[in-house]
């Protein structure tokens, strides 16, 4: 028998309606996969009893022939999706112990179509960082390694582990979160696809807030296909979350494989920073050309404000935040720590629940929107974001169908050796991804080639709101002529 | 702009977050190595142009008011790092 962690969604999906193996079959293979991927640090949970629980239930379902649209698909959850019973920390000392009593609405979307829970993937504290690196529960790692280099990489963050684990096929597919590119991101840096849908596409009901008018939960695959599959499913209204958008979801599928002819692409001049890579040049010229020889046609664009999205962001991110995380208090959940009087309480639980880049930017965010402040910085943040957004729609009311990007300016980078002197440096791997949450459009990662030590890289599309179909179609059309790619096994 | 000490303590204090005379030191240098970062959003110029409340536009929804849920004290009371029957413990607030 093929080893069953080899598939894609859609082939397990299609294997498991002809019966080829059952559902418990499929999550025993990644059960054990995952066993033997501890190395990477990828899940900070493994939740195996109620993976064979759902897995029995799936094959109940699968034989009568009631089987949902992911039956007894094994995923990966990212810590920061409550899940009822089962510990969400959103990997932070201050939420350790934190055991919800609900689902959150993208997880019960993703059971309700019969998916199963492997167990919860690492990601930053609070989603807060750009590596992985800054988890309570320590770094996941990369299942990449430079040629002939056997020290770590990062898996890039925030939902870092997602991304290692889908890319070390510990799980068949992953949910994430992207605030600034924490989707797409490590989605790049792990050759694998990666999606945040338009702002509003999927509820954030039950997903520890952290920046919450840029919060979007999406998937990570290996594939086009399974990241549409899996956003069909996550994607939809919500009572419970008013910014969700109540619009049906289409069969995100149906796109993939679409032609892309006379589809007009636009590639800003703006994103040719000083000091990217000449490989990642490279790979964007490669992408354009892949994209015209598949019919489509490619239009040099400006995006002008471009290079005050990551300022904008570093601003309007940590005052939500500042706002989101007041409710660790140590009163009703979460970790206390005894102080003198009440205050003190709050102080010393705060000091000590939040780890170091979470404070700083608590403290930045708290700054910000202080008094004699708010105007200089937040209101002149949320007014440059009115420009970000204006630049996105000129292009868009132009014609232009989607926008094609890096996703990042580098390759995957070596644990501890980013951001410890300056943490600008560590903000600055969001410099292509932010703008797209600024402005609440849906953007895709797909890994695209290997730089010259073998690491893989991404390109990354942008869309129209709410027209992720256009984003799988053009997607896929760069995976059939990018191919894909797979790390060696060392762990 | 740039933060001093007493500033950094101070909005520390707004944050409920206690900080040692050390960290102090460490984040002022942090701080203001990330606010000199977002100073470049000063030469845009924003005349007439409205701040962004949501980037989807949106109306916000309306439900009529009634009551969906509820009478989940267990559930609610769950997690509480210090609770007597259906009440969370704090340290005295009041002399």
């Amino acid at each position: 028998m093929t080893d069953l962690t080899s598939l894609t969604l859609a082939q397990a999906r299609e294997a498991l309606r002809k019966r080829e193996f059952s559902a418990v079959e499929l999550a025993e293979a990644h059960l054990a996969a995952m066993e033997r991927g501890r190395r990477l640090n990828a899940f900070v949970l493994e939740t195996p009893d109620r993976a064979r629980v759902m897995a029995r239930a799936s094959d109940a379902r699968l034989a009568k022939g009631e089987g949902g649209p992911l039956e007894g698909l094994p995923l990966g959850i990212k810590d920061l999706f409550c899940t009822a019973g089962v510990r969400t920390t959103a990997c932070a000392h201050m939420l350790d112990n934190f055991v919800p009593t609900y689902e959150s609405t993208v997880t019960a979307n993703l059971w309700r179509d019969g998916a199963l829970l492997l167990g919860k993937t690492n990601n930053d504290e609070f989603a807060m960082g750009s590596s992985n690196e800054t988890s309570f529960f320590g770094a996941a790692l990369s299942p990449w390694r430079r040629r002939g280099d056997e020290r770590p990489l990062v898996p890039g963050g925030s939902s870092g582990g997602s991304a290692a684990a889908v890319a070390a096929r510990l799980c068949i597919g992953a949910a994430g979160t992207d605030t600034g590119g924490s989707i797409r991101q490590p989605a790049a840096f792990c050759g694998i696809v990666g999606i945040k849908p338009t702002y509003g596409r999927c509820s954030r009901w039950g997903t520890v807030a952290f920046a919450s008018s840029l919060d979007q939960a999406g998937p990570l695959a290996r594939t086009v296909r399974d990241c549409a599959m899996l956003l069909r499913s996550m994607a939809g209204s919500d009572a419970k979350d008013t910014t969700c958008a109540d619009l049906p979801v289409p069969d995100y599928e149906k796109a993939v494989g679409a032609s892309v002819r006379g589809k007009r692409i636009g590639i800003p001049k703006e994103y040719r920073v000083a000091g990217m890579a000449v490989e990642i040049e490279a790979l964007w010229q490669r992408g354009a050309q892949w994209l015209q020889e598949a019919g489509a046609e490619t239009v040099e664009i400006s995006l002008p404000m471009t290079k005050y999205a990551l300022p904008a962001y570093y601003i309007v991110a940590p005052a939500e935040a500042s706002s989101n995380l007041a409710r660790y208090d140590g009163v009703r959940y979460g970790l206390r720590v005894p102080g003198r009087d009440l205050l003190d309480m709050y102080e010393q639980t705060r000091a000590a629940g939040f780890g170091k880049e979470v404070r700083r930017r608590i403290m930045v965010g708290t700054y910000v929107l202080s008094a004699g402040y708010y105007d200089a910085y937040y209101l002149q943040a949320q007014k440059v974001r009115t420009l970000i957004k204006r630049d996105f729609e000129r292009c868009f009311a132009a014609g232009i169908d989607a926008i094609l990007t890096p996703t990042t300016p580098s390759a995957a980078f070596g644990v501890g050796e980013m951001g410890r002197a300056d943490p600008v440096d560590m903000y600055l791997n969001d410099v292509f991804t932010v703008t797209v949450n600024m402005a609440g459009l849906p953007g895709i990662s797909v890994p695209s080639g290997l730089d010259s030590q073998g690491l893989p890289l991404g390109l990354q599309l942008i869309g129209r709101p709410f027209d992720e179909e256009t984003l799988f179609a053009l997607g896929a059309s760069i995976e059939r002529a990018a191919g894909s790619f797979m790390p060696e096994k060392w762990w | 702009m740039s933060v001093d000490a007493e500033t950094v303590r101070r909005v520390a204090h707004l944050a409920r977050i206690s900080l040692s005379e050390d960290e102090v030191a460490a984040l002022q240098g942090e701080l203001n190595g990330i606010l000199a970062f977002v100073e470049q959003l000063r030469e845009v110029n924003v005349d007439g142009v409205e701040p962004m409340t949501s980037v989807t536009p949106m109306a916000m929804k309306m439900r009529s008011d009634r009551i969906t849920d509820g009478a989940v004290v267990d559930a609610v009371m769950q997690n509480a790092p210090a609770r007597e029957d259906c009440f969370f413990v704090v340290p005295k607030v009041v002399e």
